[in-house]
């Protein structure tokens, strides 16, 4: 087998990136579709720095990218599990299906 | 085939097997328990790559912050020990068939542009270096999205606080 090229890692990110489109696809319960965009937003991050190790690896800006990223995925799960919890108060269920007063 | 590449197809296989299963185990509390490990074997390939700071930064947030709101949240909202109801079987088939084909021709399209750099050059990512430029003011300095992304997560906390906060009209 060749050596570990950036395409390797491109691959897993890119496989990472479409289960959590899978995921997201599938699932219809609010918590497990915040989890699925976790995933893609790792997948995300994975990308970033490894361009950043390959080919331009004199500037450090893909690692900055990846952690602005992970510390605005830290407030939007904040912000999502508040309006989860708040939705659960109401309803009294968090499936997607359940909370379409907004839809007409 | 040398233990550095055995290791990344460890790692790789790892994150992609809990991954898969986190999306699609039907007992919510494993899904998480799943999504935890797919983030550590995240963290493990930056440690792979030799970028430790991002590697700690995603164990501390991902697998010490968010996956545990996840966890708080699940037993907050749910019936932790029962099932969720399956999925439509046409819709499995469809995202199935629609994640298939996307990645199949995402793949493609990364093969055929042919990327050079075998990532045996010097990169340079001590803790220091990323704490010079992020304080820094000058041409390729990040000291205002540094202080953009802090008041935007004093805006995100005090948001969610006052999304959760029980109203009087709700108590009564």
């Amino acid at each position: 087998m060749s050596p570990i090229s950036l395409n390797h890692i491109l691959f897993i990110s890119t496989a990472l990136f479409f289960i959590g489109m899978y995921g997201l696809f599938t699932r219809r319960n609010m918590i497990t579709m915040l989890m699925a965009i976790e995933l893609i937003l790792n997948s995300v991050n994975i990308n970033f720095v490894a361009f950043n190790k390959y080919l331009w690896p004199g500037n450090l800006d893909g690692v900055f990218f990846s952690i602005f990223i992970i510390a605005i995925a830290a407030a939007e799960a904040a912000v999502a599990i508040a309006i989860i919890i708040n939705i659960y108060r109401n309803h009294n269920s968090i499936d997607v299906a359940d909370t379409e007063e907004m839809k007409y | 085939m040398n233990a550095n590449d055995i290791i990344f197809y460890l790692l790789g296989a790892f994150i992609l097997v809990n991954g898969i299963l986190a999306m699609t185990n039907r007992k919510i509390f494993r899904a998480a328990i799943f999504l935890l490990f797919s983030l550590i074997g995240v963290a493990g390939l930056y440690f792979w790559m030799h970028v430790e700071f991002v590697a700690a930064v995603q164990i501390i947030v991902y697998v010490g912050g968010i996956v545990v709101l996840i966890i708080f949240s699940i037993f907050l909202t749910q019936q932790t020990g029962q099932d969720m109801p399956k999925p439509n079987k046409m819709r499995m088939l469809f995202s199935a068939l629609a994640v298939l084909f996307g990645a199949g021709f995402t793949y493609m399209l990364i093969r055929n542009h042919g990327f050079i750099g075998d990532g045996n050059n010097q990169f340079d990512v001590s803790p220091q270096r990323i704490g010079e430029q992020m304080l820094d003011t000058e041409q390729s300095g990040y000291a205002l999205p540094f202080e953009v992304i802090s008041i935007l997560l004093l805006a995100a906390m005090i948001g969610s606080i006052v999304i959760a906060l029980k109203s009087k009209a709700q108590e009564a």
